[in-house]
């Protein structure tokens, strides 16, 4: 039969249950902020994403609970408190441990039992107010279903000998078993840690006192716990963590066989009690055991040690012991690492050794890039570090290339007559282009660089491609893949162009479909079904390598193939099932379901001018402080928040190096002025004329802006948005426009492509991106505070104004809210972008330069972000008859909202 | 009449199947579920399967009944929804005491009804508190993860509305079900224990049951079976155990483990397997009852049923698959 021991347990998303065998039990304490000046900080500051990261590092390092203390006078600790527990319970890697809620307020301890599913240790509860108080107290938390701390502490004061402390416990002990009806094993006592060796006397015994009463709890009651704040003991020794780090050791040495079950510790900085060195041990047990202590002599000691170790700084070492390795190691080492300082040297070290320079090309750089593409695809390496990989191979293959050209010259003069067209086969060539009418090339950079890195050879045919040039270069150049790429969603029916291409001109050779606008759903439905040579969605740098690995397998292609069209046809089958179950309401209907807003209260805000503004030449710097960095780290495939991902377990130590080497080349940038940042702004009247049309006026023209409805039916109460509905519906209102662009990347690009430096090209395209979408949120917050002013007052943090926490939005056309992107040429004739910023648009009317964003201003203050979804032919219809448009034409515009 | 405790040491007990399944076989139409009282009600109320606690008595009762005749010794109050918070989608919020107050009086006439004839063979009616449709732990926003939609205190209230109708109404035990989210569910403790504390009426028993919804062996609020049951535990439940979700089959694991940790005595009533692509349960009564006669073989529970999907029928099967084995019995709990 089962036994069902009486042991301490606890929860977060995973139980924690405190055995006799369990050992010491660390409490996470950074997250604390009375105890950590920096959490404070956070805290403070509203940095809460930050504020988690601390709490992620105490998990990291060995904490098994988690303290959370937020008393702090200039906080609202019930707001503190509640907003860090609900956020930290979205973050699976923290919230799997137990809560330890400290406070010495019991609201802020209440308010945190609301937040939190697991069951938790409440820090703490004394019969400091008196017997009523504790009770009331001891309830509130078992009916939460917390376990209990409580203080040595009563109606006297704290307890500091032995004896009272064991009385006090004792008492409490009575009461909570007895009238409360708690079970002993969820009462823990802490019988206070104080500091020692403090130069009072009657201080020195105060860590013997600590032992001494938990070693007769623990007898006197063996059930409960035993636990206390450990930093407290050593505080006479601040600013010398040394020493402190070994008097903690030695203390809970003691303190643990006493049986002290757990303490709040800083997880990450516990030395083993064996490896403190001797006199250090010997003296800190002296003062901890109060011993050869009279006239404080084993203070004294201690404080003059501690002098002599003060402030030994950490010097980092660079390890080039790879340096005494055989070329052959030194060259995958180099690879591994992404060093390029050596490589000029060593590769012409191996071409020396080996008979022939291709020999060391399919030797050394080979195996070394083996090495990388395992690692890569057992997930320790990350795209960072495979970029500069390529760097490295790149550099080794430009020093063998002259010797490798000046062979073959050699060869072809010997043997003019016997060319065999076998022999220079080489390696399995992929083409790849962003399609025609689409700027966006970073993910297909990556690819390339990938694809490079796993012995492809790449020919990238860069952006704006058209179809037939597509075609007839990999005609010409026998390539064995085709990778297209794409970002905005015309691009998507370019690829569908493509492919019926691709069969009408009988070609043989597979498909890679990918980019952020590209699904499996798209490509399965819309793309395989027009080319049966295979066509396959791949969704990211790393899958590209086994994909097109199997591709180019004689042996694995065909059925490969045959299994991803088996995939399709059930997707396209998924797809006209679902299509039937949604269910739509006709357009007359959804335009009397708009959005309602009480605009009897609502009086429009006049912007401070009326008409355009530019700005040239916008310093980067301040742009660059609203950069949000989380899209950066996408970007390189590194998934999770930022700045979370700079400490995480798997990938931080790459992300850091990525943000460092982000941040050095962004400084760079600033200071030599590589980019231009230009926006144009404007604000004019607007009239709303019809349901989901407004009409602006300016100077000179009236222009009539047309915008899509959800159609979709909605549950009772739900409105069928349009944009048109934020703006007033018989009254003037305003409406506002922007354009920012980066321009001057080019000549960088260039420079680096010359450079072999794929990792900084790349690197350089992610900065331009983001200082694009920083200046936009720049130019949108100067709208609200400044040029429309109407949020004068507003003050956000950074996070604020990541999360869109203000007032207004700034929907782009093309996006989901108004995926008409031709409704951009209206946006652009308004601003006069074109001559202001020098933003160009394609056919497909993407931004040139690509690190360009535009929008619209709205500024009502229920104005929110949404998606149109699906729309019917009915709706289509009207939309394309307002815009003056053939069906056809509309019809192939808003294609991916119509199916 | 011997007490429920007494009961669960000398036989498996049966709790009844689903209720919405078998309103759904009636085909019911907005006017059935208005009735007469709610027939100028300004929003449609089709769906709202606790209503017809109030609209539909008989119909309920009916219901309950064909659970007794299959044998159910338990039987759920109608109350899935009948909070405060869950009826504001019908705005139906100031009706959520009545309903409990109706529902549980359904099933007490039925069981009462059952009792008399057979007082060999007691029944028992649990009055059913459902998840909500807010949750506590999870943000709804995926933007914003710290966001809520609704606070701790909100919840406590709408729960202590709902246990105050079903006891008025006599229910017999209070069950906590269907629990996705184990913070609803401590707050659903915290009423039960404020309620019985402030009003000075003798506790009644409770029943928790959390739901394991994936291959994960997680709930959706992300704990572990137990973490979540140690999550609970200070509810000093009558039983804890599982529903909802899985079937029977991929409930195994969980209720394994569950029978090896757990204090108190056990439950388990899953659905009639997993949801075919239209959404129905195919799973057959014999093929659930087989399922769970091999639980009951193995001494893992003390309290079987069913739950989405499962009829008269299949709690039939169950009743006669269990008798013939013992119930699991009490760990020992030790002194040290």
């Amino acid at each position: 039969m089962a036994i069902i021991h009486p042991y301490l347990r606890l929860s977060g998303l995973e139980p924690l249950i405190v055995r006799p065998e369990t050992n010491f039990v660390n409490v996470g304490e950074r997250t604390n902020v009375t105890g950590s000046k920096k959490f404070a900080r956070l805290i403070r500051e509203g940095l809460y994403e930050e504020a988690l990261s601390v709490a992620r590092q105490q998990v990291e390092n060995g904490a098994q609970i988690l303290d959370i203390n937020m008393d702090d006078a200039l906080l609202d600790g019930v707001m503190a408190m509640t907003t860090f527990l609900n956020l930290l319970q979205a973050e699976p890697d923290i919230a799997k441990i137990p809560v330890m809620l400290d406070s010495s307020k019991f609201e802020i301890i209440e308010a945190g039992l609301k937040c939190v599913q697991g069951k938790c240790i409440v820090n703490s509860i004394s019969l400091k107010e008196g017997e009523a108080a504790f009770i009331k107290q001891a309830h509130t938390c078992k009916r939460y279903g917390a376990a209990v701390i409580v203080m040595a502490f009563d109606e006297i004061g704290q307890a500091d000998t032995k004896d009272r402390k064991v009385a006090i416990c004792h008492r409490a002990y009575q009461i909570l078993t007895e009238t409360v009806g708690y079970a002993p094993q969820d009462i823990i006592f802490d019988p206070n840690i104080f500091a020692i060796a403090t130069g009072i006397e009657e201080h020195n015994n105060y860590a013997v006192d600590f032992i001494e009463a938990a070693r007769e709890i623990k007898k006197r009651m063996p059930l409960v716990k035993i636990s206390g704040g450990v930093s407290n003991v050593s505080f006479s020794f601040r600013g010398n963590d040394h020493v402190r780090e070994a008097i903690h050791s030695v203390f809970l040495f003691h303190a643990i066989r006493a049986g002290m079950d757990m303490g709040i510790v800083n997880a990450g900085q516990l030395v083993i009690y064996d490896d403190i060195e001797p006199t250090l041990q010997l003296l800190s047990e002296d003062v901890i055991l109060n011993r050869n202590n009279e006239d404080n002599g084993a203070t004294e000691k201690l404080i003059q040690f501690a002098e002599t170790v003060k402030a030994k700084g950490k010097e980092v070492v660079k390890d080039e012991s790879w340096r005494k390795e055989t070329v052959q190691k030194r060259i995958a080492h180099a690879l591994i690492h992404g060093i390029t300082e050596y490589i000029d040297a060593d590769t012409e070290e191996a071409r020396i050794q080996y008979p022939a320079p291709l020999d060391v090309i399919e030797g050394p750089l080979m195996d070394g890039m083996n090495i990388v593409g395992d690692l890569f695809g057992a997930g320790k390496m990350f795209l960072p570090q495979v970029v500069k990989s390529a760097r490295v191979m790149k550099k080794a293959v430009a020093v063998l290339t002259p010797y490798i050209e000046q062979e073959k010259a050699d060869r072809s003069k010997q043997s003019a007559n016997q060319l065999n067209p076998q022999e220079n086969k080489g390696p399995a060539k992929i083409l790849l282009a962003t399609v025609k009418g689409d700027v966006h090339d970073i993910g297909k950079n990556i690819v390339g660089v990938v694809l490079g890195c796993n012995g492809y050879d790449i020919i990238d045919l860069g952006v704006m491609v058209p179809a037939d040039k597509i075609i007839s270069e990999a005609q010409k150049q026998q390539v064995d893949i085709i990778g297209l790429s794409g970002l905005i969603t015309p691009s998507l029916d370019e690829m569908v162009h493509i492919a019926k291409e691709m069969t009408r001109l009988n070609m043989q050779i597979p498909l890679l479909i990918g980019g952020a606008t590209t699904s499996r759903m798209h490509t399965a439905v819309k793309i395989a079904p027009e080319y049966n040579q295979g066509v396959v969605h791949v969704l990211d740098a790393s899958r590209s390598v086994t994909v097109a690995g199997t591709l180019l397998n004689k042996e694995a292609n065909k059925p490969f193939i045959e299994e991803i069209k088996a995939e399709y046809q059930q997707l396209q089958a998924d797809f006209g099932n679902k299509k039937s179950v949604k269910q739509w309401i006709p357009f007359s209907e959804a335009q009397k379901n708009p959005m309602g807003i009480a605009w009897s209260e609502y009086m429009p805000i006049q912007p401070t001018f009326i008409g355009t503004k530019t700005f040239n030449d916008y310093p980067l710097e301040e742009i660059a402080a609203y950069i949000d960095w989380q899209p950066f780290f996408i970007a390189w495939e590194m998934h999770g928040k930022f700045p979370a991902i700079l400490t995480d377990s798997i990938v931080g130590k790459e992300a850091s190096k990525l943000y460092e080497d982000a941040q050095q080349l962004l400084k760079q940038i600033i200071e030599e002025k590589w980019l231009n940042a230009k926006a144009a702004i404007g604000f004019w009247e607007v009239e709303k004329t019809a349901p989901d049309t407004l009409q602006v006026q300016t100077i000179n023209q009236r222009v009539r802006l047309e915008f899509l409805r959800q159609q979709n039916k909605k549950a009772a109460g739900q409105p069928n948005l349009s944009l048109a509905d934020f703006i007033h519906p018989t009254q003037k209102d305003y409406i506002g426009a922007f354009s920012v662009t980066i321009e001057g990347i080019e000549p960088h690009i260039k420079r680096l492509e010359q450079n072999l430096d794929d990792y900084n090209k790349i690197m350089l395209q992610a900065l331009a991106d983001r200082l694009a979408e920083a200046f936009a949120e720049c130019m949108h917050q100067q709208t609200r505070k400044e040029y429309w002013g109407y949020a004068k007052e507003e003050s956000l943090s950074k996070e604020d104004l990541i999360n869109e926490s203000y007032r207004g939005i700034r929907p782009a056309p093309g996006y989901p809210a108004c995926p008409d992107h031709t409704e951009k040429i209206k946006l652009f004739n308004l601003l006069g972008s074109e001559s202001a910023t020098g933003i160009q648009l394609t056919e497909s009317l993407a931004m040139y330069p690509a690190s360009s964003v535009c929008g619209w201003y709205f500024a009502h203050p229920e104005s929110k972000y949404f998606g149109i979804g699906k729309i019917e032919k009915d709706q289509l219809e009207d939309y394309a008859n307002r815009k003056n448009m053939s069906i056809d034409e509309a019809n192939q515009w808003l294609r991916p909202i119509l199916e | 009449m011997s007490s429920i405790e007494n009961i669960l040491q000398e036989r498996i007990l049966i709790i009844d199947g689903a209720m919405g399944t078998m309103i759904q076989r009636q085909k019911l139409e907005e006017k059935d579920y208005r009735g007469e009282r709610f027939a100028d009600w300004h929003k449609d109320v089709k769906g709202n399967n606790d209503l017809l606690s109030i609209t539909q008595p008989a119909l309920i009762t009916a219901i309950h009944e064909q659970y007794l005749e299959a044998g159910a010794d338990i039987i759920e109050t109608n109350t899935f929804s009948s909070t405060s918070i869950a009826q504001a989608d019908y705005d139906m919020q100031l009706l959520a005491y009545e309903l409990n107050v109706a529902a549980a009086q359904c099933a007490r006439h039925a069981a009462d009804a059952y009792t008399t004839q057979n007082p060999e063979k007691p029944r028992f009616v649990a009055g059913a508190i459902g998840p909500l449709n807010k949750t506590l732990s999870l943000s709804p926003d995926v933007n914003n993860p710290g966001y809520r939609a609704v606070h701790f205190d909100e919840v406590v209230e709408a729960y202590t509305e709902q246990i105050s109708g079903l006891v008025t109404g006599g229910v017999d035990i209070l069950l906590v079900e269907t629990i996705f989210d184990t913070l609803n569910a401590k707050a659903a403790i915290y009423a039960i224990k404020n309620f019985f504390h402030e009003t000075g009426k003798p506790a009644l028993p409770i029943m928790i049951s959390g739901t394991i919804t994936d291959a994960s062996g997680r709930t959706l609020s992300g704990q572990t079976l137990e973490a979540f049951y140690v999550s609970v535990m200070h509810a000093q439940p009558l039983s804890i155990g599982l529903n909802c979700a899985l079937g029977a089959k991929e409930m195994r694991p969980h209720i394994e483990e569950l029978s090896a940790i757990a204090g108190c005595y056990t439950s388990a009533y899953p659905n009639a397997g997993l949801p075919n692509a239209f959404g129905e349960y195919d799973e057959q009564p014999h093929e659930t009852a087989h399922i769970i006669e091999e639980w009951a073989k193995e001494g893992f529970v003390n309290i079987v049923g069913g739950c989405c999907g499962t009829t008269p029928d299949h709690i039939r099967h169950i009743a006669e698959e269990v008798k013939k084995f013992k119930p699991r019995s009490l760990p020992t709990i030790a002194a040290e």
